[in-house]
Order: structure tokens, then C-alpha cells, then sequence
């Protein structure tokens, strides 16, 4: 019988450790599981309520449980990626059955509990997804391929036993059963792992970078900042499977001679930096962080720093900077951080989607890994699905896929089934993709002729109701306001192309500006110190670029084709269409709108905010823009 | 004043261990205590870590967390990231702001009961529209009922005395 001591392992010891997790957490053939998911994005839907009922209903139903002899263990896990089905709840039987619900609310979550978990027959109108033993899973899992997010939803991140027993910590076993630093760098390399934080420089190289700097002391760099806003992969890996990144790290630290290493994790994650935290502690209880690693005499000691809401944070320079107690302001490279980084000392800094990539590749080996994906771009990469989609999400793909199989296939389609109008993909320094080129193929460099970037996984979708151009704008102030200032061309280049982009959409667009952002985003890219500013002009140059038509209605004849930009707007009611159902009128904040019960409404100019509220509120269509 | 002993203060700096380094932290603590960085403590903190003000100025300034301006006991934080700005984030701060009655360009409210902020991405994109509430409560694809019955619910509790 597993006895989970809190005892340290040691190296020969890990792998009978595991073989006993493994058959302590093995389903049992009576046992039913169910799975709350209870990641940031549960929580926020509502999933504490749902957990409380569940275990409501396991004393109401402790008489019938017993009676059926079934033994239901009540478990939470980590975001399984489907947001919109939030909260989630999975019925898990022995041999792999697992049927999952979504859009659970309390008193639905004692339906469940009633009918399939105690009665054995599922509640077919809430099942979003379905998997059965040796059948590929369909739906929005089937053009998937989970590597990183591999335990994600599946296990309970607050538990390392659960971690170990699907073969984690085995990538560790494997680096330091005799594979020398040196060939754990080898491995790495071929495998191609590239970065996933945005630039996609290979792993393997900048580990040899580190590897070979001459230094004692090396630091390793956990990069959780997340800054895209509109990106959550790295929150959803390390809520969800927090070990995956440490194992990373204590491999890599092995690998370029590191005995030192931070988290620096963005303040606005308190969930993920909880759990975090409690795996940290784990593994030094086990032995697998901390003094004498494993007993092999390799000592890693780690570190949290939680970051304190700045974008540039994310860039390497600036979070060493940020770490240190400092302003975080990047500075020129090089000397890269491999070679002069955290205090000075060589440092290798990874993503936290790269990190959670290596302990696989260790165990799996790099050839497998180099199986997946294309000629330059290995393995798979996460996504944030997010905007006007159907079916928002986490979804990790192996590279390779195009954009359409994401947004049409995985991502079910435009909300309402709107047409599509982009994709804007690698947040602030990435760019919006048109339809005509939803076929380009995911991978580092076709993205980059397609004028966006990987970035970090960010994609959101947008249809007709949104403006490119004042999307543009939005993404414009955003880099305007989290530019640090220490060089010229982003603190004051940022700041007078958006200038222009607020005239612009603010219908005071004048004849020569499309030119001057052409001319200014030269300048800003070009002359820029860090990733932020040679980035920064991206959206707006590839919106010149595919929406073009767009940005000449604002100038020149100052239109929001979309409806969008409050100043060249003007609402009225359509009398024909007007029921006088009074809804509009009762929202409306500053009283513009009047009219008597059941006759056309209507709205005062004068008055009017053009704050939409009307607009989403009328039934009828009878509000125009 | 700078006689004024912060004993709470002292303690937080001991945690970090008085270090430079660690001066980030130090200030996060501090303005959980204080709910922002009031100029006294910030010079206190200088000294007893034997760096300049203006350092520590300049964090305290660099950082979107830090505030120098006293906030309110509840802080509604509504997300403007990219994905909720495409479902409507500007929406739902226009009806918060309203049932706060907040004017243009303020975020407090007068008897420091609510801050309304934006931020950046919450990482539940998935969800949008989202907002939260003292980093605890997070609300999801709210409409602009669920906005209002969430600002209500909130005025009623502060009414009622709840500290958070
Ligand atoms: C302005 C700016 C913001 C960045 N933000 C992030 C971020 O939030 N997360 C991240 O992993 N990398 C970010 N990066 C990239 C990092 O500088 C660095 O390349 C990355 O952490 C390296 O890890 P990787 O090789 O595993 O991708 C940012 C870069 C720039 C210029
Ligand atoms: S954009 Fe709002 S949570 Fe990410």
C-alpha cells in the first residue's frame, strides 16, 4: 500500500514511487470521480456554489451510494479549456469513460449527481463533451494534441502524487541517471523546441549559451507575466499543472548549471501563484527541489517574485530589472542575459509554456518530439481562443494547422454565426489576419510574412461589430501607456501615432494621416530599444495593410463602416420597426430617449451619449446607427 | 513626522529582510495595509532601507499596481484586455461608473468607498466581459443586467457595514 510520506526520494527510489501513485490514483472498478473545474475561470462562473452542492448531494445520497456499493470521490481540477462550458463537471468511470458537463449551476449539479453518478445514465442535454476508452475524442479535442496541457483538467493540480503518477517527474529521473548537463542541452536542441513566449528562439541554443558561460553561479528564469491582453495560457498551465513548470526548471537549471532560479509570476494571478506556491513545497518535501536534488548532490533553490502590473516587465532585461527591485525598464542587448543577467550572472529565462514542454521531451525523447509539427517549427503551441467565438478556449494544437481549422473547426465559428472579419493574433505586437488568409498554416515564420507573430497565443476573433480601425487604436494605447519611456522613438513615436488614431476615429482624420502612421511606424520600429516599441506599430501597419478600406472611410469621408466610433455615430429609433416596448427608453442613463407605451420611441441628438446601451437592449432592430 | 514610528511597517521590512531587492514586495505589503502608498510611509521605507526617495519614488511610480492615492474599500477592477474590449468592456464600465455616480475622470468615490479601475487582461478572456472585485470575486460575461445587479449587490453590502 502507497504510503504518502512526506519523506524525501532519492533517485533509485522515484520510479517504485511512482509504479505505487500510479496504483493508489488507478480508478478502482467501483470508484466514480467527479471533476470540478475549478481554475480562475470556474471560480469566476459560479464553480464554488457547484462544488458545495455536489458535496451537499454525496451525504444526501450516502444510503443510495452505499446500496449500489459505489465509492465517488469528489476531486477539483484545472481549467480543461473549455470557458464558454463553464463550470464544468466530469463523471469519470474506470477504464477511461469520462463524460463531461458544462454550464453547471448548482441545482444541475445535483441532476448529475442523481442520474449519472448514482443512477449510471447520463444527462444527455448538459454533456459538451464525451470521451470513451480507444475512441479518438471528437468535437473540439479532435483536432487537438495536448503536450503542454496534457494534465490540465485531468488531474488536481494541489496534489503532486497525481503529477507523478501520469510519469511525472520521470523527464527529471531521466536527466539525472547519468545523462551529463551537456547531452540534456543536446536533447533539447534536437528536439526544436522553439520559445513559446513570443519570439520563438530555440531552446536548446540559448541553453547552450548558458550552459557554456564560464561563471559559478547561474541563475534560471521562469517568465509568467503574461502581459498580452488577451492571452491566459500560462494562468490555465500553471493553475492547472503547476509541477510540468518545475520539472522544466529543475531540468533546465541541471542543464546550464544553475542552482538558483525565479518565478516571476504577474501579480493579477493570485490563484496560479497560490498553487505555485504549495507545489514548490511539495517537491521540496519529496525531495525534488531544493538541497541535494533526489539525493544526487544537484541543488536547486527557487524563488517566487510577483510582479506589480507592468507590460515591459515581460521583456527579459526588464524583468531581471523588475526582480532586483528596480524600475522595470529593459536595456540594450546584448550582453544577453546568458551572458550578464540576473546580478550579473549568466541566466537563462524560458516561458512558461516552454518550461512545461521539457520535462515531455525528456521523457518522451527529442525524436518524438521532432515528429510533431513542421520543418521549423516543432511540438504544438497553445492558444487563448478568444473574442466572438462560439467556443472560447485553450486550445493547443500541433503546429501546422491554419487559422481556419482553428477558428471554424475547433473554435465552432463567429457567435451568431456573424461573418468573420480577423484574427488578431500575438496581442500588442502582433497583427489582425483578413479572411483571404485564414488558410496560412500555424507556425513561427508564416505568421511573420503574414504580418502578425506567434506572440504569445493570444488570438482573439472579430467580426463585423468590431472596428480594425479602432481596434488598432485600442492596441496603440495600450503600448503608448506601458511604454516605459527610456528611449525616444517608443516613448514619443507611440504617443503621436496615437494622437492620430484617436483623431482619426474621432472623425478628425485629416488628408495626409495614413501617411504619417506609415512614416511613424518606421521610425518607431526601426529605432526602438526593446521587443516593445520595434513591436509596437504592428497593428496598425497590418491594418493599413489588410483593412486599408477601413481607415480611408474614417479619414476621408468620416465613416465608421462598423458602427463603432461613438463620434461619427449618430442613433436613431426606425419607427416602422418600434414596438414601443419602452426597454430602450428605461436603460437609457441620461433619459434621451422618449415616447409613449406601444408607440415608436424616439431619440433626442442633443442628449444622446451613443453609449449603445439602447442598441444592445432593443429586441427589434428598430435602433439604427 | 518623521519621528512617527510604523511599527506594522517595520515588521514588513524585517519580513524582506531590509533589502533593496526585495523593495517590491515590501510595497505590496504596505499597500495592503494602507490600500495605497501615502508619501510619509514611502519615506519612512527609504530610510530604513538606506536608499534614496527618489527610488523609491520611482517604483512606486513605475508600477501600474501602486497607487499614491488612497483607495476605496472596494476595488472593482473591470478588464479592458483585448478580448473583453471586443465583447464590450466599455459598456459595462460606462454602467458601473453610473451606479457609482463617478464623474469624468474619477475613479474614487468620495466617501472612499469604491475604486472603479482598468485593467488589463485578468486572464479569463474566455469569460468575457469580466470584472473583480478586491482581486477575489470574479464575475464573468456579464451583460449589462449582470452589471448592475453585481454594482447593486455591492452597494448593498458596503451599506450593510461588510469589510472585506
Ligand atoms: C514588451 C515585451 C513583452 C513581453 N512579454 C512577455 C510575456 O509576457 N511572457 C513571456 O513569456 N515573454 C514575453 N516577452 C518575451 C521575453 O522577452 C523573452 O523573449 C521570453 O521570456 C523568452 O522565453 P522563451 O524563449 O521561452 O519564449 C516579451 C517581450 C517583449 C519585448
Ligand atoms: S481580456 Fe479580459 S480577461 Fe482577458
Amino acid at each position: 500500500m502507497l504510503k504518502v510520506t512526506n519523506s524525501k526520494i532519492s533517485l533509485d527510489q522515484l520510479s517504485a514511487y511512482r509504479e505505487r501513485c500510479k496504483e493508489e490514483f488507478a480508478q478502482k472498478a467501483d470508484q466514480v470521480i467527479i471533476l470540478v473545474g475549478l481554475g480562475t475561470c470556474g471560480i469566476a462562473a459560479g464553480g464554488a456554489p457547484v462544488m458545495q452542492a455536489i458535496q451537499d448531494e454525496l451525504l444526501v445520497q450516502a444510503e443510495a451510494i452505499k446500496q449500489r456499493a459505489l465509492d465517488v470521490v469528489v476531486r477539483s481540477t484545472g481549467c480543461a479549456g473549455m470557458c464558454e462550458a463553464e463550470v464544468m463537471v466530469e463523471v469519470r468511470r474506470p477504464g477511461g469513460h469520462r463524460t463531461m458537463y458544462g454550464q453547471v449551476k448548482p441545482d444541475l449539479a445535483k441532476r448529475i449527481f442523481v442520474e449519472d453518478v448514482v443512477g449510471g445514465n447520463p444527462v444527455e442535454d448538459l454533456i459538451v463533451h464525451r470521451e470513451e476508452p480507444g475512441v479518438k475524442p471528437g468535437g473540439v479535442l479532435a483536432k487537438q494534441l495536448r503536450i503542454a496541457l496534457d494534465n490540465c483538467g485531468y488531474i488536481d493540480p494541489e496534489v503532486i502524487e497525481h503529477y507523478i503518477a501520469r510519469d511525472g517527474y520521470t523527464g527529471l529521473e531521466r536527466a539525472l541517471s547519468g545523462m551529463s548537463s551537456q547531452e540534456v542541452v543536446e536533447e533539447i536542441k534536437r528536439s526544436g523546441l522553439r520559445g513559446r513566449g513570443g519570439g520563438g528562439f530555440s531552446t536548446g541554443l540559448k541553453w547552450e549559451f548558458t550552459h557554456k558561460a564560464p561563471d559559478e553561479k547561474k541563475y534560471v528564469l521562469c517568465n509568467a507575466d503574461e502581459g498580452d491582453p488577451g492571452a491566459f495560457m500560462d494562468r490555465s498551465l500553471l493553475e492547472g499543472d503547476p509541477h510540468a513548470v518545475l520539472e522544466g526548471m529543475i531540468i533546465g537549471a541541471y542543464a546550464v548549471g544553475a542552482d538558483e532560479g525565479y518565478i516571476y509570476c504577474r501579480a493579477e494571478y493570485p490563484l496560479a501563484i497560490n498553487r505555485l506556491r504549495l507545489a514548490m513545497k511539495q517537491a521540496e518535501e519529496k525531495g525534488l527541489l531544493g538541497e541535494n536534488i533526489l539525493g544526487t548532490g544537484f541543488s536547486f533553490d527557487l524563488h517566487i517574485k510577483e510582479g506589480a502590473g507592468a507590460f515591459v516587465c515581460g521583456e527579459e532585461t526588464a524583468l531581471i530589472a523588475s526582480i532586483m527591485g528596480a524600475r522595470g525598464m529593459p536595456s540594450p542587448r546584448p550582453p544577453f542575459p546568458a551572458q550578464r543577467g540576473l546580478w550579473a550572472k549568466p541566466t537563462n529565462i524560458n516561458n512558461v509554456e516552454t518550461w512545461a514542454n521539457v520535462p515531455r521531451i525528456l521523457a518522451r525523447g527529442s525524436d518524438w518530439f521532432a515528429g510533431i509539427g513542421t520543418e521549423n517549427s516543432k511540438g504544438t503551441k497553445v492558444f487563448a481562443l478568444a473574442g466572438r467565438i462560439k467556443k472560447t478556449g485553450l486550445v493547443e494544437i500541433p503546429m501546422g494547422l491554419t487559422l481556419r481549422e482553428i477558428v471554424f473547426d475547433i473554435g465552432g465559428g463567429i457567435q451568431y454565426d456573424r461573418p468573420f472579419k480577423a484574427v488578431q493574433i500575438g496581442g500588442p505586437s502582433g497583427g489582425c489576419i483578413p479572411e483571404s488568409l485564414l488558410d496560412t498554416v500555424i507556425d513561427y515564420d508564416s505568421l511573420i510574412r503574414a504580418g502578425a507573430m506567434m506572440g504569445s497565443g493570444g488570438m482573439v476573433v472579430v467580426d463585423e461589430t468590431t472596428c480594425m480601425v479602432e481596434l488598432a487604436r485600442y492596441f496603440m494605447k495600450f503600448v503608448q501607456s506601458e511604454s516605459c519611456g527610456k528611449c525616444v522613438p517608443c516613448r514619443e513615436g507611440t504617443k503621436q501615432m496615437l494622437s492620430i488614431m484617436e483623431r482619426i476615429v474621432s472623425g478628425k482624420g485629416e488628408p495626409g494621416d495614413i501617411g504619417l502612421l506609415e512614416e511613424l511606424s518606421a521610425v518607431v520600429k526601426e529605432g526602438s530599444l526593446c521587443g516593445l516599441g520595434k513591436t509596437a506599430p504592428n497593428p496598425v501597419l497590418t491594418t493599413l495593410r489588410y483593412f486599408r478600406h477601413e481607415f480611408e472611410a474614417h479619414v476621408e469621408d468620416h465613416r465608421c463602416p462598423s458602427g463603432v466610433c461613438r463620434a461619427l455615430m449618430n442613433f436613431f429609433i426606425d419607427p416602422e420597426k418600434c414596438r414601443g416596448c419602452t426597454r430602450c427608453s428605461r436603460i437609457c442613463p441620461v433619459g434621451a430617449i422618449t415616447g409613449e407605451s406601444k408607440k415608436p420611441h424616439s431619440i433626442d441628438a442633443d442628449i444622446c451619449t451613443k453609449c449603445r446601451l439602447c442598441l444592445e437592449k432593443c429586441r427589434f432592430e428598430a435602433i439604427i446607427v | 513626522m518623521n519621528e512617527r514610528s510604523f511599527p506594522k511597517i517595520n515588521q514588513i521590512i524585517d519580513i524582506w529582510e531590509r533589502k533593496v531587492s526585495n523593495l517590491i514586495p515590501i510595497l505590496q505589503e504596505v499597500q495592503k495595509e494602507y490600500r495605497y502608498l501615502p508619501e510619509e510611509v514611502l519615506t519612512y521605507v527609504a530610510t530604513a532601507l538606506g536608499m534614496p526617495l527618489a527610488t523609491v519614488f520611482g517604483v512606486a511610480t513605475f508600477y501600474a499596481q501602486f497607487s499614491l492615492e488612497p483607495k476605496g474599500k472596494y476595488i472593482v477592477k473591470i478588464c479592458d484586455g483585448t478580448a473583453c474590449h471586443v465583447r464590450g468592456s466599455e459598456v459595462v464600465d460606462y454602467i458601473i461608473r453610473k451606479k457609482l455616480d463617478l464623474s469624468e475622470g474619477q475613479d474614487t468615490t468620495d466617501d472612499l468607498s469604491f475604486t472603479v479601475e482598468r485593467v488589463a487582461c485578468i486572464g479569463c478572456c474566455g469569460l468575457a466581459p469580466v470584472i473583480t472585485i478586491n482581486d477575489q470575486e470574479v464575475y464573468g460575461q456579464l451583460t449589462t443586467e449582470a452589471a448592475e445587479i453585481v454594482v447593486e449587490d455591492l452597494l448593498k453590502r458596503n451599506a450593510a457595514g461588510e469589510v472585506h
